[in-house]
């Protein structure tokens, strides 16, 4: 406790004062009383025993709310009913439905049928899975995943092991994929004008399109513009296919350019290494191997297209093994809550603008030639600590700088890393791996945030005809000050390839359904420049097309498929002797029109299979040779054939493999990254010198940051990412403007208890009601709800973009405000000069931090989380000395042989059971490895069937997810530690809420599972109730979609479909555990370690999560709960987990401790 | 005031209270027996097929073996149903013309699948595995009877959770040695249980108590 206190010594105290105090500006009545409140916060934390760790503010100020919800098991009115029917009809349905209670058993089951294939393929065994190696693309970049696949439906994601982006992990946005392929609201069918239209419509358009220029144009008075005028929009493009498609219809088509607009892409990080290297480059950093990391605003864990890659190489750097005596050191200085800053050993929030100073005067300790930039005094105590440890860690440390910070940050980041000899060693360079940046022609500024403003001014010049733009939203997120609808309008044809009728499709002549991931040939890169073929597992369900196809439609042949031209293009790249082939650059405008081909009528052949018969037509089955019957995906790394006599020129060879391994091997090439250049072609140069360093800003700053769930807004209709809640402020089917207690404090925002600015609680137990604001920027203004959340820096605000769609469908329609309307162009991820007006109203918003509270306090349980630094781990490997130390370590080995121990020490009332034969299913959860990321929340919903419920139902508590991932906080508010703990269902040995069933439908299997039976269960919650962990999670209403068509072919088959008032939990994916356990039964041998891995663990970047048979020794968990770290939750309750977890351990540098 | 009911009404009122407790145990059993009548559980129902397909001439008279056309039965949970190509196989050739068989000729013309009628059903929230039960002693005929004998195919047992458990508490009672599964003809010994016992051991049965844990079979 008093180690609190101690964070904050006076000197502290006073710095922060005087910080504030220079940004506000306040009169010394305003200081005063913060002081006072400071004292206050100050006394509150000494007067806590035995709560370190802290849930929210609201926990923290102990309000009276806040009291009030953690000893209520259901909030207020929770079970209300609040339908429009009224108390007499309900009480009508109730008697009527007692009355017949006894009859619904009585039902006859309906009459199935079987409708079997006409002819079977080949690896289709029925009622088995299999797995394509295939990769889903977030910003351009591939990660390689595994589709699990059902008799032809895709219904789950798995990592792909062998691919370098995967390693057999994936992050939500893979997991939540398999929704955004089923979702109903997608766009289905092709439309001209807003009516129905024809694929040989549309290409005998485009085609007149290019034959028919000016001449035609311009009936409204519009300038005359010169012929072709074509103008092609993508988002960021890897795909070697598609550049080589768009290089060639630019050289064809004269006046022709390809623009390309990422909302939140990184220009930042090329346009760095163009002002370190003289050109551009992609860093690939290797954590692995790194000692010592700092992170200049970098969210590299969970955001960009190696996060999973980085996650999992940071962890392993991390793990703690026994007789470990190293370990390394993560500094964070960041601009917003990240899940990167929230695992950090040293975080130093601060305000955005503020880190390119600190990068500068981190890199005057390196000799690097920048300009100085001032920094106050506690900063620069930071600098020369991590300068430090940096120097002694030469060749083994890393600096690595977020997207959002501006090129000169990341231009010293590359210095410094060249100056401590990492390039080479955690840090090597490759040509870009994003197409249009090697030289192409037609290419507009290579700059994202320019090329839109490129096209917008040729728009308003009369330059361009026809626009086609493959993907992307640009009329919801372009940059504010861009007018880009009002340019829009003035185009003669407007071509929108999309997923979705949205904003932008409204505005287009022509709307192309765009066919998804599962159902398309494409390729693309991943973060490493590893190729990867991208296969179909389904026809296009809504004769979707993809952006290879609406690019041949503007060429000779109309007509291809995009298995042709992906094929095509790898067979070029194949006889060429593994070289991408270049697009010939002479102009062939003339040629198209000679061929005489009647592109109606060629097009008709190339329309994809109905979507009814989705078990059968599996697109072009002879080239799917993925197939890998395996009941669960490969764990083992398969050695990659790297010898040059692998294919034997047989082309088919290769493209088998290629698809077989979900990436593309050279022969020659033993790091699969094909633009891999030796590190002495990037060195530093003199450029950064002349970079003027940047005004600091006074007053308030913003900070626009794709949403941790549904990204840029693209997957806003996704009721999986809308509904899991974002990393840290836990947020769900909101984004806010998120500000630190301080900052809030000192607008008056939000309510103060007991001297603590905190969110409003609501009525209804699970929302908060707060205040709104009007943020203003350049003129610009959205009104916006406030969240307080600590750690967050002052005087800075954070806004999420992606929300306050207007055309997303109907899950994302007007969820969250738009915070693209106030985005400009110049400043596309920071500004100064937020200014800030309270709103009338309230708003209400969801936090499902408050969701599911434990009071550990009343159990006499002081330690949810357990933590402690490395250097407390060394001398005494587990643990501070709890009230429940002594207990813990016996129970810390619930193995057979010291079982009796634990009998003797727990007597318990609960029935005896011997779990020492067979097997005994177990679980640990790593709090050491976990950063946070929500992907098991999403994994589990897709394997398990998880209905989502909709904010209304989330502010009542009643989520469903089966596992949580609470944040705890420990310390000062104003840059607290962070700890992530999930939570799944215990699987408890003496499980409480089996003795309170009335009708046995949650009992124990005879390996200890905690099994739930949803036929018995008639919806008593007592379960819930008698649950101190609460995990259990009850159908309120009937949350399930039954009726949507698309949506059953979503479901994993293998699990049943909840309805509505049935218990659920999670199961330790029970289905795994039969399905490996039948499989070894067959074979007459034991399951083996790692044969079951649940989705959680599968999805896990960290491999935080492990599962296995506690009673094999040598299982991963066994020697995982044999670690000293190894506790269980509310240990004192005697229930028994066999979800134990392992401490987490911080190494923060002692120089830095206040 | 003078009596409303008669003083006969008395014996009314004793025998009813009397009765009421023969008709409460009336009406549960009529519930049980209905639960467990062949109305309910459509068990030795033949089910209408589109296509008279006979399980007796194909299984029985001809002799083929069942895993001509339920082929994953040693693999999969589900045991299969044949495409239409494997009643091709045959019937491009022998009774090519016939009339009975023009689904069959339907569906391999168009490419429309035949719609069985499922005889087996079981409940949306059992996962019942036939590779598992086949591999380990479960003989065809224990669960589906003499289908060789069948013209039209229904159920010969309720497929109701008390008959499951029959088996999952005692498998020694239906255990068969392993190369005698597939055989239509098979009964059990008369020293079934010994030899049950010898099997479970020689299959690593799982014990009693796992095979009746609820998430063996309901997930």
């Amino acid at each position: 406790m008093s180690e609190i206190v101690q964070l904050k010594s006076p000197k502290k105290n006073q710095a922060t004062i005087k910080h504030d105090t220079q940004a506000t500006q306040p009169s010394p009545q305003n200081l005063q009383s913060y002081a006072a409140r400071l004292d206050s916060i100050r006394k509150q934390l000494a007067a806590k025993k035995g709560r370190d760790y802290w849930r929210s503010l609201e926990e923290l100020a102990d309000t009276k709310e806040f009291q009030e919800l953690m000893h209520r098991e259901f909030p207020d009115n929770a079970s209300e009913w609040n339908d429009p029917t009224g108390r007499r009809k309900f009480l009508k349905l109730m008697g009527a439905s007692l009355a017949l209670a006894g009859f619904t058993a009585c039902t006859k089951q309906p009459t199935e049928y079987i409708a079997p294939y006409v002819q079977q393929p080949e690896a289709v065994v029925l009622g088995k899975a299999l797995y394509f190696a295939t990769a889903t693309t977030l910003n351009g970049y591939a990660m390689g995943v595994l589709a699990e696949s059902h008799e032809g439906r895709p219904t789950k994601i798995e990592g792909n092991p062998d691919h370098p982006a995967s390693l057999g992990a994936t992050d939500i946005f893979s997991q939540a994929s398999i929704l955004g392929l089923y979702d109903p609201d997608r766009s289905q069918t092709l439309t001209h004008l807003g009516d129905v239209a024809t694929w040989p419509d549309f290409v005998a358009a485009a085609r007149a399109s290019l034959k028919a220029p000016a001449s035609q144009a311009a009936p409204g008075g519009q300038p005359q513009s010169t012929a072709g005028g074509l103008r092609i929009l993508t988002e960021n493009i890897t795909s070697p296919t598609l550049a080589y498609q768009i290089q060639l219809l630019i050289n064809s088509v004269p006046n022709s350019k390809w623009h390309r607009y990422e909302p939140a892409g990184s220009d930042n990080a090329i346009e760095g290494a163009r002002l370190a290297f003289g050109r551009a480059a992609n860093a690939i950093y290797d954590f692995s191997k790194a000692d010592v990391v700092v992170s200049l605003d970098a969210d590299f864990l969970s955001c960009g297209p190696a996060s999973v890659a980085y996650a999992r190489q940071f962890a392993d750097r991390r793990r703690l093994e026994e007789g470990k005596t190293t370990m390394s050191r993560l500094y964070v200085i960041e601009s917003t809550v990240t899940s990167t800053g929230a695992v950090a050993d040293n975080r130093l929030p601060v305000k955005p603008s503020e880190v390119e100073s600190f990068a500068r005067a981190l890199a005057a300790n390196f000799g690097v030639g920048v300009q100085p930039s001032p920094i106050n005094d506690a900063h620069r105590r930071w600098v020369d600590a991590i300068a430090k440890d940096l120097k002694a860690h030469g060749g083994a440390s890393i600096v690595i700088a977020g997207d959002a910070q501006p090129p000169i940050v990341h231009a010293i980041a590359h210095a410094i890393n060249e100056k401590l000899g990492n390039v080479g060693k955690t840090v090597r360079f490759t040509n870009p791996i994003e197409a249009g940046f090697g030289g192409e022609a037609g290419v507009s500024s290579q700059l994202q945030a320019h090329t839109i403003q490129e096209l917008v001014n040729d728009i308003n010049a009369g330059l361009v005809d026809t626009l086609v733009i493959l993907g992307g939203n640009p009329v919801y997120n372009a940059p504010a000050d861009l007018n880009f609808i009002e340019a829009l309008k003035k185009v003669r044809l407007r071509v929108h390839l999309s997923h979705y009728q949205d904003e932008t499709s409204e505005l287009c002549h022509w709307h192309i359904p765009e066919a998804h991931y599962l159902e398309s040939w494409s390729d693309a890169r991943a973060y490493d420049g590893t190729i990867s073929i991208i296969q179909p597992l389904i026809a296009p369900i809504y004769s979707g097309k993809t952006a290879h196809e609406v690019l041949a439609a503007f060429t000779d042949q109309p007509s291809q498929t995009s298995y042709q031209i992906v094929q095509g293009y790898w067979r070029k790249y194949f006889d060429g002797g593994f070289k991408e082939p270049a697009p010939p650059s002479t102009a062939q405008s003339s040629s198209q029109a000679a061929t005489g081909q009647s592109p109606a009528s060629a097009s008709q052949t190339s329309g994809a299979a109905p979507a009814s018969q989705t078990n059968t037509s599996r697109t072009s089955t002879a080239s799917q040779s993925g197939s890998a019957p395996t009941t669960s995906p490969p764990q083992q790394k398969a050695p990659v054939d790297t010898t040059a006599k692998g294919y034997e020129g047989d082309f088919n060879k290769f493209w088998r493999k290629a698809l077989h391994d979900g990436f593309i091997t050279k022969p020659s090439d033993n790091s699969r990254a094909g633009t891999e250049q030796s590190s002495a072609s990037f060195a530093v140069g003199q450029g950064l010198a002349s970079v003027a360093s940047a005004q600091a800003s006074e007053g308030l700053e913003i900070v626009f940051r794709p949403d941790p769930t549904i990204h840029d807004g693209r997957f806003a209709n996704n009721g999986w990412l809308q509904e899991a809640p974002k990393p840290i402020t836990t947020l769900v089917w909101d984004n806010a403007a998120i500000m630190s207690p301080a900052t809030a404090a000192r607008l008056g925002l939000g309510t103060t208890s007991n001297g603590i600015a905190t969110n409003k609680l609501g009525y209804i137990g699970g929302e908060f009601v707060v205040d709104q604001v009007d943020l203003t920027l350049d003129g610009r203004t959205v009104r916006a709800p406030v969240w307080i959340q600590p750690g967050h820096p002052d005087d800075t605000v954070t806004v999420y973009l992606g929300h306050g769609r207007t055309r997303a469908g109907r899950v994302g329609t007007g969820q969250g405000f738009n915070a693209y309307a106030i985005r400009p162009s110049t400043a596309q991820w920071f500004a100064g000069g937020l200014q800030i007006a309270k709103a009338p109203g309230s708003y209400s918003i969801v936090a499902t931090q408050l969701h599911h509270l434990i009071n550990a306090e009343e159990v006499g349980v002081r330690d949810i989380i357990r933590s402690s630094t490395f250097e407390e781990y060394l001398r005494n490997p587990g643990g501070e000395e709890t009230n429940a130390g002594a207990a813990h370590e016996a129970e810390a080995k619930p193995t057979g042989k010291t079982k009796a121990l634990v009998s003797e020490q727990h007597p318990s009332l609960y029935p005896e059971d011997d779990y020492s034969q067979g097997y005994r299913w177990g679980m640990t959860i790593d709090l050491n490895a976990c950063i946070g990321c929500h992907a098991c929340i999403v994994a589990c919903q897709s394997e398990n069937n998880i209905p989502v419920i909709g904010k209304e139902q989330m502010a009542r508590r009643r989520g469903m997810h089966w596992l949580r991932v609470d944040a705890y906080f420990k310390g000062n508010p104003t840059n607290p530690e962070t700890y992530f703990q999930p939570v799944p269902c215990q699987q408890c040995e003496k499980a409480p809420c089996e003795v309170v069933c009335p009708v046995a439908a949650t009992v124990h299997s005879a390996e200890g599972l905690n099994d739930m039976v949803y036929n018995r269960c008639v919806g008593t919650r007592y379960c819930s109730n008698n649950c101190p962990y609460k995990v259990r999670r009850f159908n309120f209403l009937l949350y399930q979609d039954f009726y949507t068509a698309s949506l059953k072919m979503l479901r994993n088959p293998e699990v049943s479909v909840r309805s509505r008032g049935v218990m659920e939990k999670c199961t330790y994916c029970v289905q795994r555990i039969q399905e490996a356990k039948i499989e070894a039964e067959k074979q007459n041998r034991p399951v083996q370690d790692g044969e079951i891995v649940t989705a959680c663990a599968a999805v896990c970047p960290t491999k935080a999560v492990v599962f296995g048979n506690i009673n094999d020794p040598n299982s991963e968990v066994a020697r995982l709960k044999q670690q000293p770290r190894n506790y269980s939750l509310l240990d004192l309750l005697n229930t028994q987990p066999r979800t134990t977890y392992l401490a987490a351990v911080r190494n923060p540098n002692p120089e830095l401790q206040e | 005031m003078s009596q409303i009911f008669h003083r006969s009404t008395n014996i009314i009122s004793k025998v009813s209270i009397f009765g009421a407790v023969f008709f409460i145990a009336l009406v549960l059993w009529l519930m049980a027996e209905y639960q467990r009548s062949s109305y309910n559980t459509l068990a030795f129902v033949p089910r209408e097929q589109p296509v008279q397909f006979s399980h007796k001439h194909h299984a029985g008279d001809d002799g083929i073996d069942c895993r001509y056309c339920h082929t994953t039965v040693e693999t999969s949970a589900f045991a299969g149903i044949p495409p239409t190509k494997t009643c091709m196989n045959c019937h491009s050739q022998i009774f090519a013309d016939s009339p009975y068989l023009e689904p069959v000729r339907e569906s391999w013309r168009t490419g429309k699948p035949i719609k069985w009628t499922r005889v087996h059903d079981l409940p949306d929230f059992v996962y019942f595995n036939h590779s598992i039960h086949v591999n380990k002693g479960v003989g065809c005929s224990t669960c589906h009877g003499r289908v060789d004998l069948m013209p039209l195919t229904w159920q010969v047992a309720s497929l109701q959770m008390e008959w499951c458990l029959e088996c999952h508490r005692e498998p020694e009672r239906f255990l068969r040695p392993k190369d005698q599964i597939f055989n239509m003809e098979w009964q059990p010994p008369t020293n079934q249980i010994e030899m049950g016992r010898e099997l479970k051991k020689q299959f690593n049965t799982p014990s009693t108590a796992v095979l009746t844990s609820c998430s063996t079979c309901h997930r």
